[in-house]
């Protein structure tokens, strides 16, 4: 009865943001067993929560684009179609798991899980809430780009063992993406540790929450720079997702589904999911470094909802940005991806920074506003232009028809 | 066009219109256009036409029946998916005529490919094209051979999935009964009146022989 | 993060981890399947950023995860691809070279063991195992180290600006050719 006790008074801190709600129940179990359980009540919420999150986001998905396709989307299964995922979850697990006959049975086996892993990984370093967060690492950011560049390697070993040319393709699509994209997801990361001086994502967060006499609180989204950074930082989280419109690993029209090509059933399934948990770290990330993580929008709201309240909301809005913009825009070509990423996301990236610098430097708050918006809207629209596919077309060669 | 001006104005442009989408389409019917089959259905065209049915008279489907297993329509099926035995035994028909009658009349559903051949070519408007689509069985084989018993439709039901082709159709049989009756009236009265002028034959003056249909 | 979350003698992790670490270039080193060898590399490299983490270097551990699985890993991976073709299995496990090789290997093996058994680290008694700061580690970088990085930044860039002008040599169109 004691660990049970202690178990329910952890999850009423946890979820009240009261400091350390690990501790009632670990001090309900014998000394031994401590560094285990804390390692557990760590973990247990992520799997749980993080994967429901999943399904309810892959049906919430494809109704949100039916409804912007003038369509009504998956409405069959369960009250109004949200049992959806526990049919697509059935028919996956029972699905026969096909594996070709020329492909690398091992390395084609490990593929999904050395995706996942790395994925659920990212988890371990997101605070949550105020008191909530799995690993508070000093190097925490650090920690989720070194863990996630992993699943780039997955991603290749799963075209590659595939033994499919389509799959190899879409590998070597998706590897040159996220690699190229890394780079700006990185730098746009880097203005804000810039400005806090620090790679733990706690204190990241913890710096953003509002000064008791203000109005709005300090995110870095509400800066200049901070919201050049955020733009960029979500576009090349989008890219390094394979989302849409960057999906480009799995364009159906070419290379069939790319690097999952050879994959079925429940194989099939963890790429689903360590795509979409990708997604969910970025964007919580995305969260912590630019949209004051889990704090209130406003210094009177801040202590209205228990602080994890604020974080998932704010995930919720982002999954749901991302819906829409899959609604909307279409794949690009791989010349264009590559091209936003060298001529535009990275010079961008590059000024984002200098605008911190500035932002640091400048003393006067008018001042600093006035630099930092010229130097990145001037930028804007230089590039803008530059880069703006030109109007004059020449006569149509073709190279290699005749 | 309006020059795009900014980079990325395309796509906020984009955006918003994907978002009239989504809320029109909880507001506004003409952007939510499905209809969801099994409990709606929108009223089927004028001309539907999907599986053809043979049209009985009255209330004996096999009595009523207008078919005289003629197998025009089985000849002229294009994939010969029609299937037609004659009966040994007659029946009449509308006009009190003897007639062939089919003993079986299958046709492959899998293999009928809802031309409306076989009612164009039928003199005896006996098959026409049923509106019925939910076709699907369990059994691919025998399921989907139809026979005669289920083919067999009232008249009334034609009148009602094809109205003003189901009145034409009446009108002229009725028309042509009509004209069938005077005649035999006609045919009748000669006849009477040849009794009357010319003495009957004799050996047999009471019983007349019935005219010859 | 003392001794991770399971209370586990250290030196059974240290154990573990080198005997994954030694498994795995082994491995790298016997495998016909280039793509086989270059995977197991990245095992070995994983294994080496979990003995940094163990050994309380998290900013090392990490980087290496970050560099060596997420870069130099792709990268070589691309190179297999790119060149030989991946999946084809090699001649000989031996290279035509492999005397010069085993002595190489020898030579630096005794650098090696030179250098860690003069260091002060190993003949002072008093270790000081305090995790440095990444904080730490940046100001170090950016006042003591800051020529050599500067150097190697400088070098990096001139190889990187090389390899574009490598790839970017293509053949010129014809007249007639207009794009
Ligand atoms: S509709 Fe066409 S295919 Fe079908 S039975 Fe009649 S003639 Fe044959
Ligand atoms: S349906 Fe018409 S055409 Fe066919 S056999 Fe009967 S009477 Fe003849």
């Amino acid at each position: 009865m004691e660990p049970l006790k202690g178990l329910l008074s952890t999850l009423w801190k946890a979820l009240t943001d009261q400091p350390d709600p690990k501790a009632p129940f670990l001090e309900s179990i014998p000394e031994d067993y401590r560094s285990l359980a804390s390692a557990v009540l760590s973990v247990a919420p992520i799997l749980m929560v993080f994967p429901l999150l999943f399904a309810l986001t892959t049906v919430l998905e494809r109704k949100g684009l039916g409804r912007i396709q003038n369509r009504l989307g998956p409405n069959r299964v369960g009250p109004a179609g949200f049992l959806q995922f526990a049919a697509d979850g059935l028919k996956t697990l029972t699905k026969e798991d096909v594996v070709p006959r020329a492909a690398d049975r091992v390395v084609h086996f490990l593929a999904p899980i050395a995706l996942v892993i790395p994925v659920l990984l990212t988890f371990a370093v997101l605070p949550f809430g105020r008191n909530l967060a799995p690993i508070d690492l000093d190097a925490g950011l650090l920690f989720f780009f070194a863990v996630s560049s992993a699943t780039e390697l997955a991603v290749f070993m799963a075209g590659w063992a595939s033994r499919n040319k389509y799959s190899l393709l879409g590998a070597l699509r998706a590897v040159a993406q996220m690699v190229s994209y890394e780079i700006p997801l990185v730098l746009a990361a880097l203005s804000v540790v810039m400005i806090t001086g620090t790679l733990s994502l706690s204190a990241i967060a913890a710096a953003q929450s509002p000064t008791p006499g203000s109005f709005l609180a300090p995110w870095y989204v509400f800066t200049p720079w901070g919201l050049m950074g955020f733009l960029l930082f979500m576009i090349a989280a989008c890219a390094e997702a394979n989302r849409s419109p960057f999906d480009l690993p799995e364009g159906e029209s070419e290379i069939i589904a790319g690097y999952y090509l050879e994959y079925s059933g429940f194989k099939f399934a963890l790429f689903f999911l360590g795509e979409y948990l990708g997604l969910f770290a970025s964007s919580g990330l995305a969260i912590t470094l630019f949209l004051g993580g889990w704090n209130a929008p406003f210094a009177f709201m801040q202590g209205w909802l228990p602080s994890w309240v604020w974080f998932f909301a704010k995930l919720a809005t982002l999954i749901a940005v991302f819906i829409w913009i899959r609604g909307t825009l279409p794949r690009v070509r791989m010349d264009q991806l590559m091209g936003l990423a060298w001529k535009f996301m990275i010079p961008m990236t590059l000024l984002t920074l200098v605008a911190a610098g500035l932002w640091h430097r400048l003393p006067s708050a008018p001042l600093r506003w006035v630099a930092c918006t010229a130097l990145l809207a001037g930028a804007f629209l230089v590039l803008g232009r530059v880069l703006m596919p030109r109007t004059r077309h020449g006569r149509r060669v073709y190279r290699y028809a005749d | 066009m309006v020059p795009r001006v900014i980079l990325g104005g395309g796509i906020v442009k984009g955006m918003i219109e994907t978002a009239r989408n989504f809320v029109g389409s909880y507001t506004d019917a003409s952007r939510l256009t499905t209809v969801e089959y099994p409990e709606q259905r929108i009223p089927l065209h004028a001309n539907a036409r999907q599986f053809p049915f043979l049209v009985f008279d009255g209330t004996d489907p096999m009595a009523g029946l207008r078919c005289v297993a003629c197998q025009i329509c089985e000849k002229e099926c294009p994939p010969q998916c029609i299937y037609i035995i004659k009966d040994s035994v007659k029946k009449p028909d509308y006009l009190g005529k003897m007639q062939m009658q089919p003993k079986v009349f299958d046709i492959d559903l899998s293999v009928c490919m809802s031309c409306q051949i076989c009612v164009e070519v039928c003199p005896f408007d006996a098959i026409k094209m049923d509106t019925e689509f939910e076709l699907s069985n369990d059994d691919r084989f025998a399921g989907l051979l139809v026979n005669k018993h289920q083919l067999a439709k009232p008249n009334s039901h034609f009148a009602r999935i094809h109205p003003a082709e189901a009145a034409e159709v009446d009108g002229r049989l009725a028309a042509e009964k009509a004209k069938a009756e005077a005649k035999a009236r006609a045919d009748a009265e000669a006849k009477a009146k040849a009794a009357a002028t010319s003495p009957p034959p004799a050996g047999n003056p009471s019983s007349s022989p019935p005219p010859k249909s | 993060m003392e001794g991770g979350f399971i209370a586990m003698p250290t030196d059974v992790i240290l154990w573990i981890l080198g005997g994954l670490i030694l498994i795995s270039a082994v491995m790298s080193l016997a495998l016909r399947n280039l793509i086989h060898c270059a995977l197991f590399l990245m095992v070995c490299f994983l294994g080496l950023a979990g003995l940094y983490l163990h050994l309380n270097a998290v900013f090392s551990g990490l980087v290496q995860a970050l560099v060596y699985v997420g870069a130099v890993g792709i990268i070589l991976i691309f190179a297999i691809l790119l060149t030989e073709g991946g999946g084809t299995e090699t001649g000989s496990h031996l290279g035509s070279q492999w005397r010069t090789g085993i002595g190489l290997a020898v030579l630096l093996a005794f650098a090696l063991l030179g250098a860690v058994s003069n260091s002060p680290q190993t003949t002072q008694a008093a270790r000081h195992t305090e995790e440095p700061t990444v904080r730490e580690i940046g100001l170090k970088l950016m006042t003591d180290y800051l020529l050599p990085l500067q150097t190697i930044g400088l070098l990096l860039t001139a190889a990187a600006i090389g390899a574009v002008v490598l790839a970017m040599q293509e053949p010129k169109p014809r007249k007639d050719e207009t794009p």
